[in-house]
């Protein structure tokens, strides 16, 4: 009753095209533009900031990039994490060597030194598949955490801890210890939802389908004429972009300061394909959905274990532990398909509302 | 599936049922907040334990036997962050306006940790205890007024066995042609020390090896092989977790002679030579303090906080080395928090009071006396320029058969004048990168 | 051209000056190798059997060793013998580890059967949480000291150091894959276990019951994963890092193939020397710490002339 598409007509083909093409799809996502802007920028403060959102939406972006490999097109990579480090070296690099250069530009600069990188351990994937391919972009994940943390340059000859240097947008502070929570908030909102757009429309565009067609089964894709070599490598390049950028944003606006060894280990690589599996492969809002469950949960859990219920800090961690692990399980056999499907099949649902039948 | 469902459930709720105790979530109206951030789960635990158990212990006997610092009781929030950077960014900023007090000092326990602390919680106005560990160039208050990682930095320390080598060898001037070997955790904290040993390897003329290993550290083979081939003929090591026991079991194994191995201080706990067994016997570590349960103070943590049962931890392991650097840090917090109440005469303190009070830290073999830890550890002077506090290392020996570490050098006075230099680069350069100015300090 | 001489000549020259060094460095390569193999072991049975790439192995490693401290810990003050308490212990692990076999395949992969790899895969995860979360709730986290006799000594041969534990290591192992291969190919259990293998749908039409051969893979996996926890563990000691050893078998495994348990005692072997080699002897090239991604890097190359890794079944493709 409330949702539903009967007597929304398209009279052309943009109007059939748009990205929302059904009217409460746009309400919804009103209202979530004026909370997200007109709101939270106001009543945010640094815990928000801080221990909620900045990771939230940092990892949805990398959980978007991930999505494009594996979800879109098929390929299991674990060199998250290592492609997450280029994005931040490459920009601590950029941001120390050119101090004038605007934070924005340097920040996609860095993403195009991933997908570069990218593009380079992605080459194994036209021969290897599956979980080989899988276990061998580990290479990429081990080697460049040590190249990090070995190589002088990349920490500009100083510990192989790299800090953000306080640099300013628009005359706004936005990275470094004075940076306002809501500036930093604004900051990471605007890459999210420019490069969402751009996600979105990639997908469902030619490339996209290439993607999936060669996700789906490679050899039927190539005898329809689709080039795998470069599908392939377009999709580590894209996605590798997206984890750059992710990285980089890690680096200056969340953390502040990071190690590679640390920041960007193996563990950083299983979390994001766990969050994409978890809020569905091969769909954007499966990102989202996916990031907030494995963000969020944790911090979640202990306001309840240790806040509310006032259990001992270890005591907590521990049945955290089971619990994560435990509702991991129960989702993947609830709904294989993660959380965007339930969240389609509410849709279904809805539509239907309140006479199923 | 229902079923699993439901069993999921109620399994989950008898194991909360059965863990949790109740605690008053909320601070009291008038207490200080000290958090602790902890890590007694994931691959430190073993170290993070003792550690955390030393430090609110001693602030528990002092809530019980003094009624808290200056008759205020003190509320210890530990923050569990399994040893994870980005967990402790979440803690910190949970706690850090925790109480009536806020957060007062921040233990990082970790050098990462700190690395990430360090700008924000100059900007709030939390002072940052990171005790032997951390950044070793925010010795200098100048340009970090809120971090302080007194008695001895890394750097320090590292002199101090150069130090105590030359010693061993019969005088500095032995040391030429000498080859010492640098086995460490290959990350920040482990890369410390190079910059130093390289520095003095010039100027003694002895010739250094790194060997680096990786996180965590259970394969060390090929790092013992390189040590068979090369012959040092001294090891030192900064390790952490796993790496350091396995490291003095493959020691043992070349048939190293353990007194002229020294690890770090972070690399000589029980837990380090337990599972080596005797073949430990003899192994040597740098140390602030002194180990063993020996002290009054101890004495009265287990009067009035273990014969209660409110001991965080099993009454026998009290006096292990992390256990009795848990309890130091929280002496120099407690110091700071009655320095802070002197300088500003108010009981309303708050996390800026608390520097003022760290870098009035003065404490005397009287003062050490007073607070019942006699010979505990050396004198130690905080400034306002100086946050390291140049205190002496010694160096103790693991006794195997005895089961327990005893102290086997003379307190070790570290190269003061080549530190500091060093210390200076390294500030003045973070200053340049961070637009920050230099304080003033007199 | 230094540069090359050191990544080209030198390590060559010291190979050849240092003989009894290059032996050792050989052997102690050889007998990391078999370490890495005994984890690996674990993933193969499970993969063979059930198509599941079981990222808990490294913890249910972890969990059987922390089971048998714990026990061994409760038993001692009895007042038995040692080598009776070390063979009751392990004997109660034994048990412990089929029960964990009977609940997994009950709770996680029954519900999951006939779904994607991927999300096999998860669950394992997820299964490595609960288990990591359990096993401290239930042990403690301290450093556990894991002594049921072992020999801890060297040998000393014309200089070459051998590690006695390490001997032991590869004698577990050996008797471990010998033992599994009588079980394989001798008895009914293990025949069935290979036809479920080779075609889930065709074993159970000639009334195989798949989850009875779940339950026994996993046992047995657990089994190995005891094996290898006490080998790993009697040397650091037990503690949380034992789960992460499940990292040095992974590039093991696509080197040797996911479906072949020659292939994991051969790729361990290769592995272990490898990286051994390449650390020591081209030190002055890369400085350190190489041995984690070389690994990989050595495995990639191997699968760029074999996807499939040396011993795994050819991928067959069809449109």
């Amino acid at each position: 009753m409330l949702y539903r598409e009967t007597g929304q007509f398209k009279r052309n083909y943009a109007a059939d095209q748009q990205l929302f093409p059904i009217f409460q799809d746009k309400i919804l996502l009103a209202i979530i533009v004026t909370v997200a802007v007109g709101v939270i920028p106001f009543i945010i403060n640094d815990y928000w900031s801080k221990a909620i959102l900045l990771p939230f939406m940092v990892y949805a972006f990398v959980a978007l990039g991930l999505n494009i490999l594996v979800g879109y097109c098929g390929q299991i990579s674990l060199g998250t994490g290592g492609f997450m480090a280029v994005g931040a070296y490459s920009s601590y690099k950029i941001v120390t060597a050119f101090p004038e250069m605007n934070l924005i530009l340097a920040i996609v600069l860095s993403g195009g030194c991933t997908a570069a990188v990218g593009v380079l351990f992605g080459l194994p994937s036209l021969r290897i598949k599956g979980f080989y391919l899988a276990v061998a972009t580990l290479a990429a994940q081990f080697f460049l955490i040590w190249m990090f943390n070995k190589v002088p340059w990349f920490y500009n000859y100083e510990m192989s801890q790299i800090t953000a240097p306080p640099r300013e947008v628009f005359g706004v502070l936005v990275s470094g210890p004075q940076a306002s929570p809501a500036a930093q908030y604004l900051f990471v909102l605007g890459f999210l939802a420019f490069f969402t757009w751009i996600a979105l429309n990639l997908v469902r565009g030619r490339v996209g389908r290439a993607w999936m067609s060669i996700r789906d089964m490679d050899i039927a894709a190539e005898l329809l004429g689709i080039k795998p070599l470069k599908t392939k490598l377009l999709a580590f390049a894209v996605s590798s972009f997206y984890i750059g950028i992710g990285g980089a944003l890690i680096f200056h606006i969340w953390l502040g300061t990071v190690e590679a060894t640390e920041a960007f280990d193996i563990l950083q690589s299983f979390f994001v394909l766990f969050a994409i599996i978890i809020g569905g492969l091969g769909s954007v809002l499966g990102a989202y959905l996916g990031a907030a469950f494995m963000a969020l949960m944790p911090v979640g859990l202990k306001v309840v274990l240790v806040d509310w219920i006032g259990m001992v800090p270890v005591t907590a961690k521990h049945i955290e532990f089971i619990l994560v692990g435990s509702l991991i399980i129960f989702f993947l056999i609830k709904e294989p398909h993660g959380l965007a499907r339930m969240w389609q099949i509410t849709k279904e649902k809805l539509r239907l509302w309140p006479f199923p039948y | 599936m229902k079923l699993t469902k439901t069993t999921m459930a109620l399994a989950a709720a008898g194991v909360i049922a059965g863990a949790a105790w109740a605690e008053t979530a909320m601070a009291d109206y008038d207490a200080y907040t000290v958090p602790n951030l902890v890590y007694r789960t994931g691959a430190y635990a073993p170290n993070g334990i003792p550690l955390a158990n030393g430090f609110i212990d001693y602030f528990n006997m002092l809530n019980e036997r003094d009624g808290g610092v200056e008759g205020i009781k003190v509320n210890v929030v530990e923050c569990e962050t399994g040893y994870n950077t980005k967990v402790s960014v979440e803690c910190y900023e949970n706690l850090k306006n925790e109480g009536q007090s806020g957060a007062l000092v921040f233990n990082p326990h970790s050098t990462g940790v700190t690395y990430a602390l360090i700008p924000k919680a100059s900007e709030d106005k939390i002072p940052i205890l990171s005790m032997g560990y951390g950044r070793t160039s925010a010795a200098d208050g100048t340009v970090f007024p809120y971090i302080f990682n007194f008695p001895t930095t890394y750097w320090s320390q590292a002199s101090a066995f150069i130090k105590y080598v030359g010693e061993k060898e019969g005088g500095m001037d032995k040391l030429k042609g000498k080859k010492i070997a640098l086995v460490f955790h290959n990350s920040a904290y482990g890369k410390e020390p190079i910059k130093t040993l390289e520095t003095l390897a010039g100027t003694y003329g002895f010739e250094l090896m790194l060997l680096p290993v990786d996180h965590p550290g259970q394969e060390q083979k090929a790092t013992w092989l390189q040590i068979r081939r090369g012959k040092p003929d001294w090891i030192f090591m900064w390790g952490w977790g796993v790496m350091n026991q396995v490291a003095i079991k493959e020691a043992a194994a070349i048939r190293f002679p353990m007194d002229k191995f020294i690890g770090v201080w972070w690399s000589g706990s029980e837990n380090d030579v337990a599972p080596a067994g005797p073949a430990a016997n003899g192994y040597l570590a740098g140390t602030m303090h002194a180990p063993g349960s020996d002290f009054q103070a101890i004495a009265d943590i287990k009067k009035h906080v273990y014969a209660k049962g409110n001991g965080a931890g099993e009454e026998a392991r009290i006096g292990e080395v992390l256990y009795n650097r848990g309890m130091l840090e929280a002496v120099f917090t407690a110091e700071a928090m009655r320095n802070a109440i002197k300088i500003h005469g108010t009981k309303d303190i708050r996390g800026e009071h608390v520097r003022d009070g760290f870098e009035a830290i003065d404490l005397s073999e009287a003062d050490f006396e007073r607070l019942g830890l006699k010979d505990f550890m050396k004198p130690i002077k905080i400034t306002c320029e100086n946050h390291e506090g140049n205190g002496p290392v010694a160096i103790q020996q693991w006794d195997a058969s005895a089961g327990k570490w005893n102290i086997v050098s003379e307190w070790i006075e570290p190269m003061h004048d080549v530190v500091r230099k060093l210390v200076k680069e390294d500030s003045a350069a973070y200053a340049a990168e961070n637009n920050i100015t230099p304080r003033k300090c007199s | 051209m230094e540069f090359l001489h050191a990544l080209l000549i030198q390590p060559f020259v010291d190979m050849v000056m240092e003989p009894a060094f290059f032996i050792e460095t050989v052997t102690k390569g050889l007998m990391a190798g078999v370490l890495y193999s005994l984890v690996a072991l674990g993933f193969v049975l499970i993969f063979k059997a059930s198509g599941v790439f079981n990222f808990a192995q490294g913890v249910l490693a972890l969990f059987a060793a922390l089971t048998l401290t714990g026990l061994m810990e409760i038993m001692e003050p009895i007042g038995m013998p040692k080598a009776l308490v070390v063979i009751l212990a392990i004997a109660a692990t034994i048990v412990v580890m089929v029960l964990l076999a009977i609940v997994i395949e009950r709770l996680v992969l029954r519900p999951l059967v006939n779904q994607e790899l991927i999300i096999l895969f998860m669950a394992t995860l997820g299964l490595s949480y609960v288990l990591e979360g359990a096993g401290d709730l239930l042990w403690g986290s301290d450093v556990k000291v894991l002594d049921i006799g072992l020999p801890t000594d060297v040998w000393d041969i014309n200089g070459v150091f051998v590690e006695q534990l390490d001997v032991t290591a590869a004698v577990a192992a050996g008797s471990l894959v010998a033992v599994l291969a009588v079980f394989f190919t001798k008895t009914r259990i293990g025949r069935a276990l290979r036809a479920v293998a080779d075609d889930h749908q065709a074993a159970l039409s000639v009334g195989i019951s798949l989850q009875q051969i779940w339950v026994i893979v996993w046992s047995v996996a657990g089994i190995v994963a005891l094996v290898a926890g006490i080998m790993w563990g009697s040397k650091s000691g037990v503690q949380f890092s034992l789960s992460l050893i499940a990292l040095k078998a992974l590039p093991v495994l696509i080197l040797g193939g996911f479906t072949s348990i020659p292939g994991a005692i051969i790729g361990g072997l290769i592995i272990g020397l490898g990286e051994k080699v390449v650390e020591v002897f081209w030190y002055s090239v890369h400085g350190g710490a190489v041995e984690n991604w070389f690994a990989f890097m050595l495995a990639l190359v191997f699968l760029m002339f074999r996807p499939q890794g040396l011993f795994g079944d050819k991928i067959i493709e069809r449109v």
